[in-house]
């Protein structure tokens, strides 16, 4: 035990220096919102965009991606967390040409691409929706642990779907670097959005 | 002095008999005022979510039961919430605005779920709603019909 135990020193004081010295470009981020970089697995689906196009995450590559779940009948917290990320993508102003809001449908029966076009597009013009068959976007859902369940529905048919209501960020490269909740302040989201914009951008 | 301070003193009190009478008669909709009552327009068919704030001015609480519109076939009152990282809506019955105080009605909480637009809603358009309270009284409110991603009622709009 001992004599691991002073090996282990000269290489806390060299990851300390290493601290101190800074400025290298190994250097993490300072991230304001929730770091799970290494904790997720990359941007990665086989999925159909508003267009019509079939797509997959490799088609993002090179932008910043905000990957949500939700479904267009849902007219209170997607519509709030959509408006949230158009001011956040406001703020950004020409930066957020590099980023890209994934908007996921988790209600395959009634989202088609058309819906969902102009759904995005009354939000943000940087938005994408993206639809799939149900077991496509459980792959999705379940790639980075994040749920949903239809509820019940009523006699006319009407159902709510509930879900998780997490934005997953990814970097220009498809790595998940981050997580952020609808409540996270608008300064922090601009603050991370803006060091991963800046990061890895093409000159 | 005294003789002459009595009469307004009388009146004073016959006043305010008066007005304890009319608030015993009064109904919950005379005592609330509805102020940033706004609807975010989603496209097409799709339902959309009605915020107001409430304020009671009385000593009794009020309770909203839901509302009607000429506007829409059907309004619910609904609550979202989120809990474990997921997000739900519920419907409720009723929604309680305290004695002197205020319910507000804001993205991400309580909230109208206006279905079935009978002529499509577009944004600058003024939606009229009538407001129910438990004790059968309405109150017509106008709401301000606002773009898909607005974050708030935007400029004062006052209620009546």
């Amino acid at each position: 035990m001992k004599p691991r135990y002073l090996l282990c020193l000269p290489l806390l004081l060299l990851l300390a220096m290493g601290a101190l010295l800074g400025g290298c470009r190994s250097e993490p981020l300072p991230l304001r919102l929730t770091n799970i970089s290494g904790h997720m697995p990359d941007l990665d689906f086989k999925l159909t965009d508003d267009n019509g196009k079939a797509v997959t995450g490799a088609d993002y590559r090179g932008k910043v991606v905000l990957l949500y779940f939700g479904y267009t009948h849902c007219p209170d917290v997607c519509p709030l967390t959509l408006a949230q990320l158009h001011v956040v993508m406001q703020r950004l102003g020409p930066l957020a040409d590099g980023a890209r809001i994934l908007f996921v449908s988790v209600d395959p029966a009634r989202d088609t691409p058309a819906i969902m076009h102009a759904y995005v597009n009354a939000f943000d013009k940087r938005a994408v929706g993206l639809v799939g068959s149900a077991r496509a976007v459980e792959a999705l859902s379940k790639r980075y642990r994040s749920a949903f369940t239809r509820e019940p529905g009523d006699a006319d048919g009407n159902y709510e779907v509930s879900h998780s209501s997490a934005i997953y960020i990814f970097d220009r490269e498809g790595k998940a670097r981050l997580l952020a909740t609808p409540s996270a302040s608008q300064d922090d989201l601009v603050h991370d959005l803006h060091l991963l914009l800046d990061t890895g951008a093409t000159p | 002095m005294k003789p002459t301070r009595r009469p307004f003193l009388n009146a004073g009190l016959l006043l305010a008999g008066l007005l304890l009478a009319g608030g015993v008669q009064a109904t919950a909709a005379d005592h609330v005022h509805a102020s940033d009552a706004w609807i975010r327009v989603l496209p097409g068919a799709l339902p959309a979510g009605a915020y107001v704030t409430l304020h009671n001015d009385s000593a009794q609480p009020v309770a909203l039961t839901g509302a009607t519109s000429t506007a829409y076939a059907e309004v619910m009152l609904h609550h979202s919430s989120t809990a474990g990282g997921m997000s739900r809506m519920s419907m409720v019955d009723t929604l309680t605005v305290p004695a002197h105080g205020e319910a507000v009605l804001a993205p991400a909480g309580y909230h109208l779920m206006l279905m079935k637009a009978k002529t499509p809603v577009k944004p600058g358009d003024t939606v009229k709603l009538t407001l129910k309270f438990s004790d059968g009284s309405t109150l017509a409110t106008d709401f301000a019909a606002r773009p898909a991603n607005a974050i708030d009622a935007g400029e004062p709009h006052a209620g009546h």
